[in-house]
């Protein structure tokens, strides 16, 4: 569903974070300019938005900007944003005690999350919360800690009207504008916000505050700005579906020049929203008593990501990088039905030699060889 | 919503050493009603848990119709397995699964079943060679080619020799290096063939050990006409999950924890001895 627009005056937006509480959200986290990044924390009023912030990002390269006006989502996505809200970068799934006697009893992890209200989510990230949650929640073993942290999120999105120079979302048709997954959907104007619930409680939560409806050119600049943000788009993939053409070359001679380039770092899997690998390990508490079992994100540019026991699959940096590329945008097909890649551009800004994607993949390709 | 990640408790009612570095562990649920309930077919694994130190996928050797513990044949190779051998009778560990897909019972079931197998990882192997003898009337000739690297790597050598003496049951084993105690033939496993009595008309296939072994082993068979269709095998890969959801198992567009460890090959095929996958 999606509700006809609303408008929402820029000086209404502390009563719309009132509103959000009032109907349950003890926490709201929000977009913060912090340690010289776009952050979700959280906010107490919205004066704790990021007003007049922008940003600049190119391969290797993210810094905060001034824009010299008065709008706070004026910005594109900062490294993560809603990734480790429902998947935890570290998390206890079940603890392990031991009595005198050797005995072992397994006691589930507490599953309680405050509820969440979650400001300023951006399209790219509302198409990767539905690729995780497939992976997470899928049958036959649906992830109860996934679920329980993702149930306690309320999204209001924003949609995008200011990508940066690293975002291709057009071309994975995943943004700029945020099409379903929210709660409420918000377009930012100089005056205020066109606001649309996507969900019941959306709605309830938009009634709250009595709002006029938003005029027809308020409508139009809104559409206008996202038009925009289309145009402005430099980079994209050369296609939705690369399967065929990626696995066709996997031996091709472009794999060893990228993984002269990589530092098999593992900054665009943590940045990445879709990358889900994550290693399980235990760690004995100190009372001898007892050993929580955790799960942490895993990378597979890591060594042991592939370790058997007497060997790695992946040895060498070349072979990481391909497994990376090949299963986000081919093998994904397969699994997930769709790419694993939604244009948010996250590994190119933060990789530290900023190896960028869509570039990579023109290489492998070559031009005019991509298939649809 | 039930935690698929959580592990129940069982207890090691016997130890068997089986070599110097090899041991097997007889596993009991300490809950009867698990142990009631719980139901594996051969070449499944399950995920072994010791206390304080972490899990490791270990394949199930034990016959799956029989209502006693379930056995889990081990190699002490990394933190987890050495651990783990220091277990005793009466030791409490971990245990969830079964996980993955074992081998296909029914598709073998009237027709001749051969099993090759190398090195090491012949224990998802030889509980589907057990269950097979078990039923003996419901398959055809057995032929079993095995290759070890070394004539002390063969475990249950007894058993290999038992089998050799039943009625139309072929066993074919090679060892890299020979010793004075070997009577069987030095070399890989794929030097077994020529020897080796196989019908690709009336055969099933089904192979374990290393993927050069198995591609290499795959390409005789494919060159005696045996079809790609009766080919199946077990791959190994690090797991941690068990289901699928921490990505460390990926083969190609294949998670091997649920959509194998046994694969039918022709699904397998274009990923077989790619390096890196």
């Amino acid at each position: 569903m999606t509700t006809s627009p609303l408008f929402l005056p820029r000086d209404t937006l502390d009563a719309f974070l009132l509103a959000l509480r009032d109907s349950g959200f003890e926490r709201i986290l929000g977009p913060m300019a912090r340690d010289g990044a776009i952050t979700m924390r959280e906010i107490d009023t919205a004066a704790d938005l990021p007003t007049g912030v922008g940003d600049r990002q190119h391969p290797g390269h993210y810094r905060l900007t001034e824009t010299g006006h008065g709008r706070c989502f004026a910005w594109a996505n900062g490294p993560q944003a809603l990734k480790p809200l429902t998947f935890a970068p570290r998390e206890t799934l079940w603890r392990c005690e031991r009595d005198d006697d050797g005995r072992l009893a397994f006691r589930d992890a507490g599953l309680r999350h405050t509820p969440t209200a979650v400001i300023g989510v951006r399209a790219c990230d509302l198409a990767a919360l539905r690729i995780q949650e497939r992976h997470f929640l899928g049958e036959p073993d649906p992830d109860p800690h996934y679920a329980a942290r993702r149930d306690s999120l309320l999204l209001v999105a924003v949609h995008c009207s200011h990508p940066a120079d690293t975002c291709f979302c057009a071309s994975t048709g995943d943004g700029p504008k945020a099409e379903s997954g929210f709660d409420i959907a918000l377009s930012e104007l100089d005056e205020g916000f066109v606001a649309t619930a996507g969900t019941d409680r959306g709605q309830q939560i938009l009634e709250r505050l009595g709002l006029a409806p938003a005029t027809m050119a308020q409508g139009e600049q809104a559409d206008a700005e996202i038009e925009a943000a289309v145009r402005c788009q430099t980079r994209s993939l050369p296609g939705q579906n690369l399967k065929d053409a990626l696995y066709a070359r996997l031996e091709h001679p472009h794999w060893d020049d990228v993984g002269r380039r990589c530092l098999s770092c593992g900054n665009c899997t943590a940045v990445c929203p879709t990358c889900f690998c994550h290693a399980e390990q235990d760690e004995p508490v100190l009372d001898g008593g007892s050993s929580d079992h955790l799960r942490q994100w895993d990378s597979c540019f890591t060594a042991v990501h592939s370790y058997m026991g007497h060997f790695l699959v992946r040895e060498e940096t070349r072979l990481r990088y391909r497994q990376w590329l090949t299963h986000k945008l081919a093998s994904w097909h397969e699994q997930y039905g769709r790419s694993g890649c939604v244009g948010c551009g996250r590994c190119i800004a933060w990789c530290p030699v900023g190896i960028d994607i869509t570039a990579e993949v023109s290489a492998l390709l070559g031009s005019g060889d991509a298939q649809s | 919503m039930h935690n698929p990640d959580r592990p129940f408790e069982v207890e090691v009612v016997e130890r068997v050493e089986e070599t110097p570095t090899i041991y097997t562990l007889h596993l009991r649920f300490t809950d009867p009603g698990i142990e009631r309930s719980y139901r594996c077919q051969p070449g499944q694994f399950n995920m072994l848990y010791l206390y304080g130190v972490g899990e490791i996928p270990i394949s199930i050797v034990s016959d799956p119709d029989s209502r006693g513990p379930v056995e889990h044949t081990i190699r002490s190779v990394g933190r987890v397995t050495r651990g783990m051998e220091m277990l005793r009778v009466g030791d409490r560990i971990g245990l969830r699964g079964p996980y993955g897909r074992g081998w296909p019972l029914q598709e073998a079931e009237g027709r001749d079943v051969v099993f090759v197998t190398g090195g090491l990882g012949c224990a998802p192997l030889v509980s589907l060679i057990r269950y097979v003898v078990e039923r003996r009337e419901r398959f055809g000739r057995i032929v079993i080619l095995q290759g070890v690297k070394h004539s002390d790597d063969l475990i249950w050598r007894r058993q290999y020799e038992r089998w050799q003496r039943l009625p139309d049951v072929q066993v074919l084993l090679a060892s890299d290096v020979g010793g004075p105690n070997w009577p069987y033939s030095v070399g890989r496993v794929t030097v077994l063939f020529s020897q080796a009595a196989i019908d690709p008309d009336r055969s099933i296939v089904m192979l374990c050990g290393p993927e050069v072994m198995m591609k290499s082993s795959i390409e005789r068979l494919l060159a005696i006409g045996v079809p790609p269709e009766v080919i199946w095998l077990s791959i190994e890969r690090n797991m941690q999950c068990g289901i699928g959801h921490c990505g460390h198992c990926q083969l190609g567009p294949y998670f091997v924890c649920h959509d194998g460890p046994v694969f039918h090959y022709p699904a397998l095929r274009p990923w077989l001895g790619v390096t890196g996958f």
